[in-house]
Parts: structure tokens; C-alpha cells; sequence
């Protein structure tokens, strides 16, 4: 303005081309400008999106093969002059159950003591050319074959004398021999197989004896340190049922009470802010501040037992309480006060306004807030390390107070393991499975918001 | 047989439910009065007066009974036996009360041990009585006390509201209990710690080598908490020099380019990033990111660890990404609509309008969101135990193997768990240091964030 004022302007054109040259060299610089920062922009989503892929695309990669284990069929022929134990005791014949037991314990011992893997031999070395020996065989299989022969039998002990054909699963070693996740050309000294071994391997192989099988194994058996061929995830998923059960059955009730009474009932004073600054605190403590809570207080003070379930699931329980309370106040809040007056108006009390009216509309929304702090919950591995749930259990836990891993731990465990070219797709598998249940949940979750949560 | 009684107290519960409702009705007929409540609160208060004290009475018998029980098999034993060791002991006790269960045992039946299984059922009958009579008497007392006081003027409603009010206030308490729960633990598991090392050697110390407890008298080691901190800094620095520029763009580009479309397929592919669990992502850096470094490092000639802060840094910052977006994406989309138009209205471009006008309006709020992150990285366990290579020496090379704060509490707390070396009390002076850290940042993030809120509300 004040240039304009104080210049006559003799010759307007002039300037007006230098200050539009300005603009235009200045307009293209910005708009560059603004296709860099749009480009920017779109790097930043694709990257974040190829991260996912990427994270998704190798986990698959190598954890899907790790479903088909290598596994050789055989006859095994039930000896009775290896097998030879009398027929299983009958409760009929003992005075009382302690008896019966002991008797029944003894039969199994002596079961137990049999040479299962004799016959596993022979029935090998039936298929084989020329017989090996005893040790190239047993390092074949996988060792936990002979006690599931032996569970067959004690299950079934008419099948003694019979031969039947039994499906061995391959040794770790083997198997990672017949996928070929080794390098070949290596010498004998660092092959984890002989080379005798190597030769029985490619023979079964060649003549179709040795062939992929789906390892159902996987989910039905518990971890093993033996025998890590068939070592499974059963256990560790009852243990994680189990822990889940205790979060749903104490963080939602508590969760949703908390909520309640935070959104609905509470006067505005100290006391509540003091709770609901703390309450989102607790939400951004870091989780392993909970396991050692846990290991203090339940373990150290209250002496629960190390790695049951029930540790786990209170420690867990406390870390999902506030994703619960937060979740449940902001669908509390989300109900139109409209709602709480129409029911006042008709002469209901607060808690009638609020569990007659209020709770039912807003049970999907806590539904899907549950399942979401239970994903969360169920993905947690370093709180339970510190309660000692990475202990190796070799059962499947049946209560609240049995040892047990859980799902997270195990993988936890696995990666560990020193046969890394078996444990390696071994964990991806368990990823994949841990995975899979996630997005379950979370599709459920999904499915519950969009068919039963009302928008106001 | 619990569940028998608990069926009985249920039942008893629902007739007192039945007969409440039906006396509040007769007493409001007869005396010609409206009632003051509902009669299903009559009900209502009838049934919680017969269940609650019978149902805290047969909890606290069932929960002590077997440890009565076992003490009394004991007490009925010898004296050898009662001064044997434990392992006697238990396997004594066991064998009296598989006698007196009826299971019966494996090989003779001393006279002994026949008595003592006498002893424990009688004991057992009579506690099972005492505590079914007392129980019985509660339940029926409360049953019959609150059937007579029903009047018309009888506030059942208000009593019945008091109750679940009282529940309801109790619930929300807990949160502060655990609170106070992580803050008194930590504490005096640190303070014991402390007994073994000064505060001053923990804080200031630039030496972490504790020697395990099984080599000799515990107290033996140098616990420095220098190189774990710097470790855990170095970790977080390069995780949010990943997640910030990448979330803090992601969360622009779809608040304000992308179209409808993206946006809505975008949003929940990112946003599975923070679903995915921790171990993962440490499995992840591991297995394909850390070699992939190392063998980057490798074809460069720089010297990459495969397991090193900037591995863990790495897959850390991806992890956080999501974080990092949902918030800003929050925090962009409530910028008021009219500085964005006063902007555009001036010939601003959209970029000059994001940079200039609503990232700075939106400044604070971003900060706390930041913050938040940054909490996060530093507590976050299970990505640094697998991908950060544990070796807490103060050094601060990215490329080399470090340890963090959370990494020494798993080692410290794994295994073997005896709360008495310093050694594994170290871990709560850790916890203690992480949690405050975290709190600090937390405290200081979510006022900021709350503060802005208010700000455009």
C-alpha cells in the first residue's frame, strides 16, 4: 500500500511483470513443494502398509510349510514275546481304589518298560534294502513314537500280536533334511545327519515310504524337549484358555462396574478425578510393571504357585482392567442423555435408569470392548515370564492351579530352541496359529460393532 | 456336596425371593397402603438377606477346610512324625486323609494312622455340621427377620440400590488398588534392594555385571544403571526416528489427501500393526531383520551386529507407527474447520496449510502424542529381549548389541526366583526407575493432551 502511495507509478506495466514473474516462478516452487509433501504423504502409507505385508508375507513363508512334517509309514508287528504283560488289572478284583490304582500303575510301568523300539526297528528295517542299525534308526524317528505305540497299546491292549501299519513321524533333523532347509552339499561333520542316515532318509524317500503329512501334532500334543518333531501347542493353549477364562471372568464384571459408576454415579470430586487420572495412567504402564507386581504380590506375599494359570490370569486380569473401563465409559457416554431422561421421567431411580436402560443398549459395545482387552491379553508375553510361566511343561494343564506355558510364551520358548533350522519355521507355525486367533477375536469383535452397535 | 449346599442356599433364595414378593403384595392389600417399592424388591431384599451372610460363611469353610483338616491328621500322629522332616510329614498326613476319605492306601493300615483318620473324619463331621448349622441358621434367620419387617413403608428399593451402589463404587476402587498394589511392592522389594547396594552405585554406577548368588554370599557385583539406560534411550531414539516421520505423515496424508476410499482400506491395515503381539515383532528382528542388516552392513564394509539397538530400533518404530497415526489423526481432524478455510481462503496450498497453520495449531496435542510413544518404546519387553543382543556396556554405537531396562528384569526375574539376593531384587529397582519414568511421561502427556482438547471444545 505504501509503495503504491508514495510511487506516481509512471510505467505500470513494467513492475506488474516482474511481481506476476515473482508469483508464477513462486507458484510453481510451492505447487512442487506441494506435490513433494503429497508425496511425502503417500511413502509414508505405503510403507507403513509394505510393513504389514512384509511382517505378514515372511511370517507365512515360513511358517506354512512347517505344517506338513515328513512322516514314513511302516508295519509294525505287536510281538507278544516282546510285549509280554498280562492282561490290565480290573477294578472288580481289588478291595479298594488305592489298590487298584497301584495295581494298575504296576501293569503300566511293566507296559512302560517293554522294548517299543525293537519293534519299530524291525518294522523299519523291513522296508529298508539293507538293515541298519539301531542307532541310525532311532535317530529317524521321532522318539516320542515309541510311548504313542505304547499308548496305543495300553489303550487297546488287544492290538498286541496284531500288526498294524503305523505312521512314524520323522525325526527334527530328518525333517529338516527332507524339506531341504539345509545345505547338502555340507560336509558330514556338520550335517546334523550322518551320512548313513542321510542315505536311509533319501532311500524312504525314493521309494515313497517317507512322505509329507499334515502335523496335526501340532495342535494336539504338548511341548516335548525329546522329541521336538512332535512337540505341540496343546498345552500352551489350555494354559492360555485357561488365563483368558480369569481376565473375562474378573476384568469384565469389575471393568464394567468400575465404568458404571465412574459415568453414571460418581459425584464430580477429588476422589473421581484421582481415579480416572490413575485409571488412564494404569492404561500406559508398561506390562511388565504388571508382572512384576504379580511376581511380588501373588507369588513373593500370597504364595500362589509359580507358572498356573491362575497367576497369569490375575496378572493379565489387572492389565486389561483399565482397556475394559475405558472402553465401557466411552460407550456409556456415547448413550444420549435423551435415553436417561425419558426413564426419569417415567419415576425410575438412577440404577433402574441405568440397568434397565442404559445397559441393554450398550451390551454389544462392552462385548466388543471384552473381546479386544482379551486379543490384547492373550498376545502378553513378559508379564508372564516373570511369574514363571516359562517353565517347560510337559502336561496339559487341567485347572487353575497346574503348571502351564501359555500361547506367547511358547513361541518365546521355541525361538530359543538350539536346532534352529527346525524351530525356526516351527515358531512361525505357532505365530501363524497365535495370529489366526487374534484375528479371529478381532473379526468377532468387528462383526458384533457393525451388526448391534446403534449410532445416535 | 458343595455344590449341593450352594443349590440349597439358591433355592432357598428364590423361594424367600417368591415369598417376599407375595407378602409385600398381601400387607399392602390388607393394610390398604401403597407400597413403597416394587414388590420384586421386596423380593429382592429378602433373597440377598438369606444368601449373602450363609454365602461368606460357607466360602470362608470351604476355604479353610483341607488346612484345618491336614493340621488336625497331623496333630493325631506320633511325635516322631510331627518332628520328621516335611517331606514325611506331607506324605503322613496324605496317607490319613486318603484313610479317611475311603479311597484307602497301598499296604497295612497302622493303628496309628487308623486313628488319626478316625480323628479327621469326626473333626470333619463336626466342622461340616458347625458350618452347615451356622449357614442354615443365617440363611433362614436373614430369611425370616427381613419376611417380617416388610410393610408398605419398608424403602426396599433405596436398600437394594445402596447395595449395588456399594458394589459398583468398590469396583472402580480397584484400579487405585492395583496402583497402590505396583507402588508398594516396587517399592519395598527396591528398598530391600537398596540394603545390598547404595542408592548412589544403582543410579550413578556405569558398570552392570551382577554375579549370581550361586557363586558365594550374595551382594557380590557392580549394578550400574548408566548402560541400561543408555541402551533403552538408544532403542527409543531410533524407533521414533522411524515412527514419528512415517505415523505423524501417514496420519496428514489420510486426514487430508487421501480419498474416501483409502482411507477407509488404509486405516485398518495400519491400525492391525498395533494388534500384532510383541513377540512377533521380536521374532520378526530376529529372524529377518537383523540378518538382513547385518548382511546390508556386510556389502557396505560397515560392521552391523545382527542383534543391535538399531534392530530392535528399527522393528520398535514400525510397531509404534499406528500409535503414532490414530492419535494425530485424532488430534488433525479436530483442528477447527475455520482455520483450515481462513487458510485455503487466503491461496494457501495444502501442503503451506498443514505446515503453516494446522500443525501448529495442533502442536500440543502432537507433543503429548509424541510422549506417549516414547513411554511406550521405553517400557516395551519382549521386541529388545530377542533383537537387542543383552550387553549392557556403556557404549553408544546403534550398530552394536546393547541392553535395556526391561531386558534386565526378564534375566534378573527368570529362573530362579528367590526374593532374597540382590540379584533378582534388582529387578524392582528397575521396575521402580521404569515405572516412574513412564509415569512422568504419561502424567505430563495425557495433561497436554487434555489441556488441547479443552482448548477447541
Amino acid at each position: 500500500m505504501a509503495d503504491v502511495a508514495l510511487a506516481p507509478s509512471p510505467a505500470p506495466d513494467a513492475p506488474r511483470t516482474r511481481s506476476a514473474d515473482l508469483i508464477a516462478r513462486s507458484l510453481s516452487r510451492r505447487r512442487r513443494a506441494e506435490v513433494r509433501f503429497r508425496a511425502y504423504g503417500l511413502a509414508a502409507v505405503i510403507a507403513a502398509i509394505a510393513f504389514v505385508v512384509f511382517l505378514f508375507w515372511t511370517i507365512l513363508q515360513s511358517g506354512l510349510p512347517a505344517f506338513f512334517q515328513a512322516a514314513m509309514t511302516v508295519e509294525v508287528t505287536l510281538d507278544p514275546a516282546v510285549i509280554d504283560v498280562g492282561p490290565r488289572p480290573v477294578r472288580a478284583d481289588f478291595p479298594n481304589e488305592a489298590a487298584f490304582a497301584a495295581a494298575d500303575l504296576a501293569w503300566q510301568t511293566a507296559l512302560a518298560g517293554k522294548n517299543f523300539g525293537s519293534l519299530i526297528e524291525r518294522a523299519v528295517n523291513a522296508v529298508l534294502a539293507t538293515p541298519a542299525s539301531s542307532r541310525d534308526i532311532r535317530a529317524i524317528y521321532a522318539s516320542n513314537e515309541r510311548f504313542r505305540l505304547r499308548d496305543m497299546v495300553a489303550a487297546d491292549p488287544g492290538l498286541i500280536g496284531r500288526t498294524i501299519p503305523f505312521t512314524l513321524v520323522a525325526s527334527a533333523d530328518v525333517d529338516v533334511w527332507f524339506k531341504g532347509n539345509i545345505d547338502r552339499s555340507l560336509p558330514e561333520n556338520q550335517q546334523q545327519l550322518t551320512l548313513a542316515q542321510q542315505q536311509i532318509t533319501d532311500a524312504m524317500i525314493a521309494d515313497g515310504t517317507m512322505k509329507s503329512v499334515f502335523a496335526s501334532w501340532i495342535f494336539t500334543n504338548v511341548d516335548s524337549r525329546s522329541s521336538p518333531a512332535t512337540a505341540g501347542l496343546a498345552g500352551a493353549f489350555m494354559g492360555s484358555l485357561f488365563m483368558m477364562l480369569v481376565v473375562i471372568a474378573l476384568s469384565v464384571p469389575i471393568g464394567v462396574a468400575g465404568a458404571i459408576y465412574l459415568e453414571e454415579f460418581a459425584p464430580k470430586n477429588r476422589i473421581t478425578d484421582l481415579i480416572e487420572v490413575n485409571i488412564n495412567n494404569l492404561a500406559a504402564v508398561p506390562s511388565i510393571v504388571f508382572g512384576l507386581l504379580g511376581a511380588a504380590v501373588f507369588i513373593n506375599a500370597m504364595h500362589l504357585p509359580l507358572s498356573a494359570p491362575i497367576v497369569g490370569g490375575l496378572v493379565l486380569s489387572l492389565m486389561t482392567l483399565p482397556t475394559i473401563i475405558i472402553a465401557t465409559r466411552g460407550v456409556l457416554r456415547a448413550v444420549p442423555p435423551s435415553i436417561r431422561e425419558a426413564a426419569t421421567g417415567l419415576g425410575a431411580s438412577r440404577v433402574q435408569v441405568v440397568f434397565h436402560h442404559v445397559l441393554p443398549l450398550v451390551i454389544p459395545g462392552i462385548l466388543t470392548a471384552t473381546i479386544i482387552g482379551v486379543a490384547q491379553a492373550l498376545g502378553e508375553t513378559a508379564p508372564l515370564l516373570l511369574v514363571g510361566m516359562s517353565a517347560f511343561v510337559a502336561n496339559i494343564p487341567t485347572g487353575l492351579f497346574d503348571q502351564s506355558t501359555a500361547l506367547p510364551v511358547q513361541l518365546f520358548l521355541w525361538q530359543g530352541n538350539e536346532n534352529r533350522n527346525f524351530f525356526e519355521p516351527r515358531t512361525s507355525a505357532a505365530i501363524i496359529v497365535l495370529l489366526g486367533l487374534m484375528i479371529l477375536l478381532n473379526a468377532l469383535a468387528i462383526f458384533l460393532r457393525q451388526r448391534f452397535q446403534t449410532r445416535w | 456336596m458343595n455344590l449341593l449346599l450352594i443349590a440349597i442356599l439358591l433355592a432357598l433364595m428364590a423361594v424367600g425371593y417368591r415369598l417376599g414378593t407375595r407378602r409385600s403384595r398381601r400387607v399392602s392389600t390388607e393394610r390398604k397402603e401403597r407400597l413403597h417399592s416394587l414388590p420384586q424388591h421386596y423380593g429382592t431384599l429378602v433373597a440377598l438377606w438369606c444368601g449373602i451372610p450363609a454365602f461368606i460363611v460357607l466360602v470362608l469353610w470351604m476355604a479353610t477346610q483341607s488346612g484345618y483338616l491336614e493340621s488336625v491328621a497331623l496333630s493325631e500322629l506320633p511325635a516322631a512324625v510331627q518332628t520328621a522332616d516335611e517331606g514325611t510329614k506331607l506324605s503322613a498326613v496324605t496317607r490319613v486323609m486318603a484313610i479317611a476319605d475311603g479311597t484307602g492306601v497301598v499296604g497295612e493300615v497302622s493303628a496309628e494312622e487308623q486313628a488319626a483318620a478316625d480323628a479327621v473324619a469326626q473333626a470333619r463331621l463336626i466342622r461340616t455340621l458347625a458350618a452347615v448349622a451356622l449357614a442354615a441358621a443365617l440363611a433362614i434367620g436373614g430369611f425370616l427377620f427381613t419376611l417380617r419387617r416388610i410393610t408398605p413403608k419398608l424403602q426396599a428399593r433405596d436398600q437394594i440400590e445402596f447395595v449395588v451402589k456399594a458394589l459398583l463404587f468398590v469396583s472402580s476402587l480397584i484400579a487405585i488398588l492395583t496402583t497402590v498394589g505396583i507402588v508398594l511392592s516396587m517399592l519395598t522389594e527396591a528398598i530391600r534392594f537398596f540394603s545390598f547396594v547404595s542408592p548412589i552405585d544403582f543410579f550413578f554406577g556405569t558398570e552392570w555385571r551382577p554375579t549370581f548368588s550361586s557363586t558365594g554370599a550374595g551382594g557380590a557385583g557392580e549394578y550400574g544403571l548408566l548402560p541400561l539406560l543408555l541402551g533403552t534411550l538408544l532403542v527409543s531414539v531410533i524407533a521414533m526416528l522411524v515412527a514419528i516421520p512415517v505415523g505423524l505423515m501417514t496420519a496428514i496424508y489420510l486426514a487430508n489427501y487421501a480419498s474416501p476410499r483409502l482411507r477407509a482400506t488404509a486405516k485398518p491395515i495400519i491400525e492391525i500393526l498395533a494388534g500384532i503381539p510383541t513377540i512377533v515383532y521380536g521374532f520378526f528382528a530376529l529372524v529377518t531383520v537383523g540378518p538382513a542388516l547385518h548382511g546390508l552392513g556386510e556389502t557396505l564394509g560397515i560392521d552391523i551386529s545382527a542383534t543391535s539397538a538399531l534392530t530392535a530400533g528399527l522393528v520398535m518404530g514400525i510397531m509404534i507407527i499406528p500409535f503414532i497415526s490414530s492419535i494425530a489423526d485424532d488430534i488433525i481432524t479436530q483442528v477447527p474447520r475455520s482455520l483450515r478455510d481462513g487458510s485455503l481462503g487466503l491461496g494457501a496450498t495444502k501442503s503451506e496449510t498443514i505446515r503453516k497453520v494446522i500443525l501448529p495449531a495442533a502442536l500440543p496435542g502432537i507433543v503429548g502424542a509424541f510422549l506417549l510413544a516414547v513411554s511406550r518404546a521405553i517400557g516395551e519387553t519382549m521386541i529388545v529381549v530377542l533383537a537387542a543382543g543383552n550387553s549392557p556396556v556403556l557404549q553408544g554405537n546403534p550398530l552394536e548389541a546393547v541392553s535395556t531396562v526391561t531386558v534386565t528384569i526378564v534375566n534378573q526375574l527368570t529362573g530362579d526366583t528367590d526374593f532374597a539376593s540382590p540379584q533378582s531384587l534388582v529387578a524392582f529397582a528397575l521396575g521402580l526407575t521404569l515405572f516412574v519414568m513412564t509415569l512422568a511421561l504419561n502424567v505430563v502427556a495425557l495433561y497436554i493432551v487434555r489441556k488441547y482438547r479443552e482448548q477447541y471444545d
